[in-house]
């Protein structure tokens, strides 16, 4: 039987030096004790952020036409959501890394069609309204040609909003600027909220269709811009006010302001498969030749053990 | 019943390995070798008790609800209490890993403490991460709505939907902490199993020493 060279990366040697005494159990109970007044200290000085949630009908009262262009979007089939792909749609193949399409194999798992879900079923939604349920009846019974006929026609009209109501200046679009309105009225009132919410009942705990929503719009980026959120401004890490945030996510977020991933269209898949690897590798360190002697080599560890090797020389 | 039928039960096995692995004396030990002597040292246990904090500050805001914190000032306060324990938490964590990283902790037979090290950073990562999500306010409406592309890019959106609040409160409150709370526990084990790994002896002679097989 042989035995093993010694590897100074790998194998360590066996203490035949001396012991101190250690009260492990004290030492806990002192951590716990500091670190509760660190804690306490912290949040009593700097507190924490709690920015009040937007609603859509906040977002729809402040900015009725931002609102009244998402819809359009939403109905036309030009808004993020609409020509998102998987997991929510088909409309595109979605990021790809190389050649694989990840979200595309995976497939739609949360379904959401943009223009039946945001607009027209909860149009559909409001009781007494004889002229909207007209106007949607029309729209049901049109051919797609049609539809994208109206459609162009209000999205080249000047759309204002003029007494509480958006108005579009074109006799051509068909249904869609009693629909726009009405959707933009329901959003204004709250109902729009609740509508989108409630769809799949009375209980749910899943927001997915109305910040799909949101986030749509120019609002809720406006306001990020204006809290330093947005990815250009390491928006990731950040939460609202001076706070620290997910700094410990510095690494992911760095990738975003750098080439070739600042310009990338498959920036996020690229990311993500970037921190995998180097999870991997900060896992596997012990196994991976040349990186696990990084270490013996830096020599910080002489400042770590400085006191022994004082000892020892 | 015979003692040899006793000694072949499962239970007096684990007994007798457990005590065999992790004797009292290893798992409470009342004195260290001499080199374990750096405020490097402080980290690992300052991650812990943070680790404590968090939990229960944790617990306080579950039990009035997730809505609560938003309308009440002392709900307001344990919130405060939750992120700067959160914070002081992954602060520690990070200068305990790269401070293992400079002593090269994996040596001697200890690479599964790394490796769970590092698996329960990566966990606590995910952790305050639907814990942001999970807010219900602005910071969670935005963070969750740009956090998307990347997971959906993966495919991984499709069954972890950081949209749906219900399922990221689970995991937050559940499921991850559950994670983290098993391998910081696994990780301790294996830390009092091999010992504080020594320094590097600098002569090149080494007797006696732990090799990995």
């Amino acid at each position: 039987m042989t035995k093993k060279a010694f590897n100074p990366d790998v194998d360590a040697p066996k203490w035949k030096g001396g012991y101190h005494p250690y009260d492990i159990v004290k030492e806990g109970s002192i951590a716990i004790a500091v670190i509760l007044v660190l804690t306490l200290v912290l949040a009593i000085v700097f507190g924490s952020p709690d920015e009040k949630a937007i609603t859509i009908k906040t977002w729809s009262n402040a900015a009725p036409l931002d609102f009244a262009n998402t819809a359009l979007e939403e109905l036309n089939g030009t808004s993020t959501t609409a020509a998102y792909g998987a997991p929510y749609n088909t409309a595109s193949t979605g990021q790809q890394l190389g050649p694989l399409q990840l979200a595309k194999w995976v497939g739609v798992r949360i379904p959401v069609n943009a223009a039946k879900d945001f607009v027209i079923s909860p149009l559909k939604s409001l009781p007494d309204q004889p002229t909207l349920d007209h106007q949607l009846a029309v729209w049901s019974a049109a051919s797609s040609s049609t539809k994208n006929a109206w459609l162009t026609s209000y999205g080249k009209a000047k759309v204002s909003f003029v007494n509480g109501q958006v108005v579009a200046n074109t006799t051509s679009a068909g249904p869609v600027p009693v629909m726009i309105n009405q959707l933009t009225q329901m959003a204004r009132s709250g109902a729009l909220d609740q509508a989108l919410v409630t769809g799949h009942g009375f209980y749910t705990t899943d927001y997915t269709k109305p910040l799909l929503f949101l986030a749509d719009s120019e609002y809720l980026p406006g306001l990020a811009q204006h809290q330093h959120l947005t990815g250009d401004q390491w928006g990731m890490m950040n939460e609202t006010g001076n706070y620290p945030g997910q700094s410990w996510l510095w690494l992911y977020t760095f990738w975003y302001q750098i080439p070739p991933f600042k310009t990338s269209a498959n920036a996020d898949v690229l990311v993500w498969g970037l921190m995998m690897v180097l999870s991997a590798v900060l896992l596997l360190v012990p196994f991976i030749p040349g990186l696990r002697s990084v270490p013996r080599k830096l020599k910080l560890y002489r400042l770590i053990w400085r006191e022994h090797y004082q000892e020892t020389e | 019943m015979s003692s040899s039928e006793i000694e072949r039960q499962w239970t007096t096995r684990l007994r007798h390995r457990v005590e065999g692995k992790l004797p009292p004396e290893k798992m409470l030990p009342d004195t260290q070798p001499n080199y374990v002597s750096s405020w490097i040292y402080v980290f690992g246990v300052a991650t812990m008790s943070a680790l404590f904090v968090v939990i229960a500050t944790g617990c306080i805001l579950a039990l009035r609800g997730p809505q609560w914190w938003h309308g009440s000032a002392y709900g307001h306060f344990i919130n405060s209490l939750h992120l700067w324990s959160v914070e002081i938490f992954f602060f520690s964590m990070v200068v305990h890993l790269w401070g293992k990283f400079a002593m090269a902790a994996w040596r001697g037979g200890r690479a599964l403490t790394w490796m769970t090290g590092v698996i329960t950073f990566l966990a606590s990562v995910a952790t305050a991460f639907t814990g942001y999500v999970s807010q219900s306010n602005f910071d969670s409406q935005w963070i969750s709505t740009q956090a998307k592309d990347g997971i959906n890019a993966t495919g991984a959106g499709a069954y972890f939907n950081v949209l749906n609040l219900g399922q990221m409160l689970m995991w937050h409150i559940v499921l991850l902490p559950l994670a983290a709370v098993v391998l910081t526990a696994l990780h301790i084990v294996l830390v009092r199993i091999k010992g504080v790994v020594p320094p590097f002896e600098e002569n090149p002679v080494v007797e006696n020493a732990e090799v990995t097989q």
